[in-house]
């Protein structure tokens, strides 16, 4: 299963991104082999608007199941939740952190957006 | 005859010379408040809303026992209000601009336009002038529809005044868009010089034909008259920098009638771009 992290690194021991849509990148890392590819979100850090939107057709084409982000937006949460996109706020320091909890257990599914658009 | 105000900087007396020349016309005319953000021609004219209508633009809503999640409509939709990533599609109306292409690419039809508000249009005569005010809703940011349809209720037979918004964006450019001609108004200061040029490539690029009027004349520079000049650039009309304007203005009066010397400016002025033989 491959889950999808908000970042403006390029690895795993990069901090999360609290802000979802404007994120600089997406790191999608698979689970059963350990690996990971990023994927650039720079074209929507300058949209004037969608950008929560327009960030999750790229995580739900990406393939992964879950996206975990120290935010999400309301826009952002109707597409991914639609798609079937779990999706987790966590205050973890790395997304190697993060991994760690998810695998324990420890993060909690959010129920709904955490913050309003444009936030 | 159509005859647009506009502006690069806002604030710089669109709205004054718009309802001035109106008035000074002296004759039937229609007066098109296209600053559908913050219209304010209708405070510096008598008479009460003679009608209102609600303004919509088309909205698509989906027939979810038909879509099966192709993304059609999802891939041609510009702002992301419509969404399907191998799901049945979502609608974000308020992304929507509701230009009317979903339903035109969905496959299975699945995809019906319902009207969302955007606004108000509403109508006022005062004596000779017809005002035409699109008012924006809060919270809404669709100005050009809104300003569509403003400009649906021209009426060919009399000339017409559009005041527009300020700036250089899609409002702007729907606002002038047609026009015959095209008044920038401008102040002589660092700003007003600034924006105007943006105003100026502006309208070059539309190949619309205008010229510039200099408000508050005598304060500041001479920067404008220089760039004007350079640029081969009429300036039409220079309204003085004149303590008496401003307090016309701050109580909703026309300069027309609060300081009469300023009438054969405006009155000139709107015979020469509106047509006619004088009021």
């Amino acid at each position: 299963m491959k889950i999808a992290f908000a970042t403006s690194g390029n690895n795993v021991s990069a901090p999360l991104e609290s802000r979802f849509g404007r994120a600089s990148k997406f790191l999608i890392y698979d689970l059963e082999n350990q690996s990971f590819e990023i994927i650039d979100n720079q074209q929507n850090l300058a949209a004037a608007q969608g950008a929560g939107i327009q960030a999750a057709e790229t995580v739900v084409r990406s393939g992964a199941k879950a996206l975990v982000s120290g935010h999400c937006g309301p826009k952002a949460f109707r597409v991914l939740a639609a798609a079937g996109v779990k999706i987790y706020a966590s205050d973890a320091a790395t997304i190697a952190d993060a991994v760690a909890k998810y695998k324990a257990g420890e993060l909690k599914e959010s129920s709904g957006a955490d913050v309003q658009g444009h936030w | 005859m159509t005859l647009a105000i506009a502006s690069g900087k806002g604030g710089t007396g669109k709205t004054t010379l718009a309802v001035n020349l109106a008035r000074a016309y002296a004759r039937p005319l229609q007066l098109l408040d296209c600053d559908v953000e913050e219209p304010n021609a209708h405070l510096f004219l008598p008479g009460t809303e003679a009608a209102s209508e609600v303004a919509t633009i088309p909205v698509p809503e989906v027939d979810e026992s038909r879509c099966d999640g192709c993304g059609e409509c999802s891939r041609f939709c510009a702002y992301h209000a419509i969404v399907s990533t191998g799901t049945k599609a979502l609608v974000f109306a308020e992304m929507c601009h509701g230009c009317g292409g979903c339903p035109r690419v969905c496959p299975r039809q699945a995809i019906r336009e319902v009207p969302r508000r955007i606004g108000m249009v509403e109508r006022r005569q005062a004596g000779d002038i017809a005002l035409v005010t699109g008012r924006l809703d809060v919270g809404s940011v669709l100005a050009p529809p809104l300003i569509r349809e403003v400009k649906r209720r021209l009426d060919p037979s009399l000339p017409a005044v559009i005041d527009a918004p300020p700036g250089t964006s899609c409002p702007v450019v729907t606002a002038v868009r047609g026009a015959d001609f095209v008044l920038l108004v401008t102040e002589p200061t660092p700003f007003g010089l600034h924006d105007l040029q943006l105003a100026v490539d502006t309208l070059r690029e539309l190949a619309q034909p205008f010229a510039v009027v200099l408000n508050r004349a005598g304060a500041g520079d001479d920067r404008v008259h220089r760039y004007c000049r350079e640029a081969g650039i009429a300036i039409m009309m220079e309204i003085a920098d004149d303590r008496r304007i401003a307090e016309a203005y701050s109580r909703g009066r026309l300069v027309f009638d609060a300081v009469p010397e300023y009438r054969a400016l405006f009155s000139g002025l709107a015979d020469t771009l509106l047509g006619g033989q004088g009021g």
